[in-house]
């Protein structure tokens, strides 16, 4: 301690300006969160990561944009760009969840925020919002960068930038349905354990072992068996989920007529996940 | 003004453990003493005080508001500082403690702000922007403190503010906690398992034994009329004593010194005069206030 005891004196203030309700506190822990995601405000150690897998995602969308101008060669279309980018979408999660509920439970910081007027519902809410935000533009940016150059380089006119428009909103959708899916399970994974790196291995685990749970019922000689190999696996299920909902099936995965099977799964999951986390915070916040 | 009341507050946890039973005290403004050893209950007290756990039974107001139903509006207006460690390493402290004022609902410049004076007024106004990890135990202590006065509190709980600390963060500490106290005008409850750290700081004790009330009162109540002279002569202790017994004062012997209770207002005079017309050479005069602890442990002999 430099100057233990040595107090200077000018008075104390009252604080006698407006106190903000709830939905103010909410909206603070999200954007703390957002930033924190993307490790803005943090040291530069933290952003190393984050950045990394945002510039690769970048950087393949701008060739992607890239190749399709000049050769008119598409790698990738706005739903096939997702999944390609599935790894690195595990990665980012794997480090960002724990960053934002591992370090505040490292820490013991939570005594200090649930003695706030916020609940368990707020700061999971918000840190659930914060990560499917942080998830979503890690997608939807290079999506968007995508629709910039197929719309600079359309032949087609202000019809041409429609079309490549009509054809990004439903990218994002399918990117919002990978940020809700990844932020959800990643966050319950993380909040088991207040040490990070535990946290970060289980989350790469979840995702990367069921992996071969798909490869291994898709190769079954039954025909039910292949069409529902994608629901062991989350990445595979959005692609079921997307296959469904566009009514087809170029994504490698086959689902037959469980097209809705695959929808129920993913509402179930994310609901599941995000009422197991508030039981926990629940827990936790009556400490 | 009462602004803490419990009315036979009960807390069983699952398992049959009884962190509080039947406790009833009410609670003027100023510093108060919660004293009581490990375990005792102060933590429940805290925690219920503070809506984070429902008490199994009995009723419990903060500033006339239920801190069960009403808890928002009992929160905003306490501030509280946890016992164990608390701070995320990787931040500045102002950083830190700007984002605990926003989360009591603080708008934005109005929290960096009170950070800031917050962390003047516990002594860390230049080293704000340092990261907390590089903190001593005693600064980290003070941030803690900082973010329990961020939003401008009416009570602050402190949940032993003195834990870790050498003697002189000690006695930093507790000054501190006393000018919060009087010159702030923001109650404060202080835990602690001292007696002898709380009852220089604190207006009143409430001293707490097995989740029960063991006494609750003003200090001022507690150590009146308890005063004592202790007086130390360096030769013919034995001639003093003799003849102050035959002033009919009760004389005690600890070692070399001689206690006189005060019991009177001439007392004082009176074995002044003694030791003067007896012509002995004077060491020491010592007016000594009974310790509270004292009390303490002759109120449990008795009660407990």
């Amino acid at each position: 301690m430099s100057d233990a005891g040595v107090i200077h004196d000018i008075g104390y203030q009252r604080y006698e300006g407006p106190r903000l309700g709830r939905s103010a506190v909410f909206a603070s822990i999200y954007q703390h969160g957002l930033r924190a995601s993307f490790g803005l405000g943090r040291s530069a150690k933290a952003k190393i990561f984050p950045w990394l897998v945002a510039g690769i995602v970048l950087l393949v969308a701008v060739i992607n944009a890239a190749v399709k101008a000049q050769a008119n060669i598409i790698l990738f279309d706005y739903f096939s760009f997702d999944d390609t980018m599935s790894w690195l979408v595990i990665f980012f999660v794997a480090i960002v969840a724990p960053e934002l509920v591992s370090r505040d439970m490292r820490s013991g910081v939570l005594p200090l925020y649930f003695s706030r007027p916020l609940r368990a519902f707020d700061y999971i809410g918000a840190k659930f919002a914060a990560l499917a935000t942080a998830v979503f533009m890690l997608l939807g940016v290079p999506q968007l960068i995508m629709f910039l150059g197929g719309a600079f380089t359309t032949d087609d006119g202000a019809k041409g930038v429609w079309n490549e428009f009509l054809d990004l909103l439903p990218g994002w959708g399918y990117s919002l349905l990978w940020a809700l899916l990844f932020a959800s399970i990643s966050l319950l994974v993380a909040s088991i354990t207040g040490k990070r790196a535990f946290a970060a291995g289980g989350i790469v685990a979840v995702f990367l072992m069921t992996a071969p749970v798909v490869g291994v019922l898709s190769i079954l000689p039954s025909q039910t068996a292949q069409h529902l190999a994608g629901l062991a696996s989350p990445m595979s299920l959005l692609t079921g989920v997307q296959s469904w909902l566009r009514g087809k099936n170029d994504l490698g995965i086959d689902i037959g007529d469980f097209g809705v099977i695959y929808g129920i799964e993913l509402f179930c999951l994310v609901t599941a996940a995000l009422l197991l986390l508030l039981a926990r915070y629940r827990k936790v916040a009556s400490l | 003004m009462t602004i803490i009341a419990t009315q036979s507050l009960t807390k069983t946890y699952g398992g049959g453990v009884t962190a509080l039973s039947e406790l009833t005290v009410g609670v003027e403004a100023g510093v108060i003493g919660l004293v009581g050893a490990n375990g005792a209950g102060k933590s429940t007290f805290i925690k219920i005080m503070l809506g984070l756990t429902e008490p199994t039974s009995g009723d419990v107001r903060v500033f006339g508001l239920d801190p069960v139903t009403e808890t928002d509006q009992v929160r905003a207006r306490v501030g509280y500082m946890p016992e164990n460690d608390c701070l995320p390493p990787d931040v500045s402290a102002a950083e830190f403690v700007t984002h605990l004022g926003r989360l009591s609902g603080l708008p934005k410049t109005a929290a960096r702000e009170r950070a800031s004076e917050a962390l003047r007024h516990v002594g860390l106004y230049e080293e704000r922007y340092r990261q907390i990890g590089g903190y001593s135990t005693g600064m980290k202590q003070r941030v803690k403190l900082a973010q329990a006065l961020v939003h401008d509190p009416d009570l602050l709980l402190l949940d032993e503010p003195t834990n870790g600390l050498d003697p002189a963060g000690r006695d930093a500490m507790l000054n501190l906690v006393h000018r919060i106290g009087n010159e702030f005008g923001i109650s404060v409850v202080v835990c602690s398992h001292l007696l002898g750290e709380v009852e220089r700081i604190c207006d009143s004790l409430i001293a707490i034994e097995g989740g029960r009330l063991l006494r609750a009162d003003r200090i001022s109540a507690m150590t009146a009329a308890s005063d004592i002279l202790a007086v130390e002569v360096s030769e013919g202790t034995d001639e003093l004593a003799a003849a102050l017994t035959r002033l009919e004062l009760q004389v005690t012997r600890e070692g070399r010194l001689l206690l006189v209770p005060l019991s009177s207002e001439k007392a004082y005079d009176e074995i002044l005069r003694a030791v003067a017309e007896l012509d002995l050479p004077l060491h020491r005069l010592d007016q000594r206030r009974h310790r509270v602890a004292e009390l303490f442990t002759t109120k449990e002999t008795a009660d407990v």
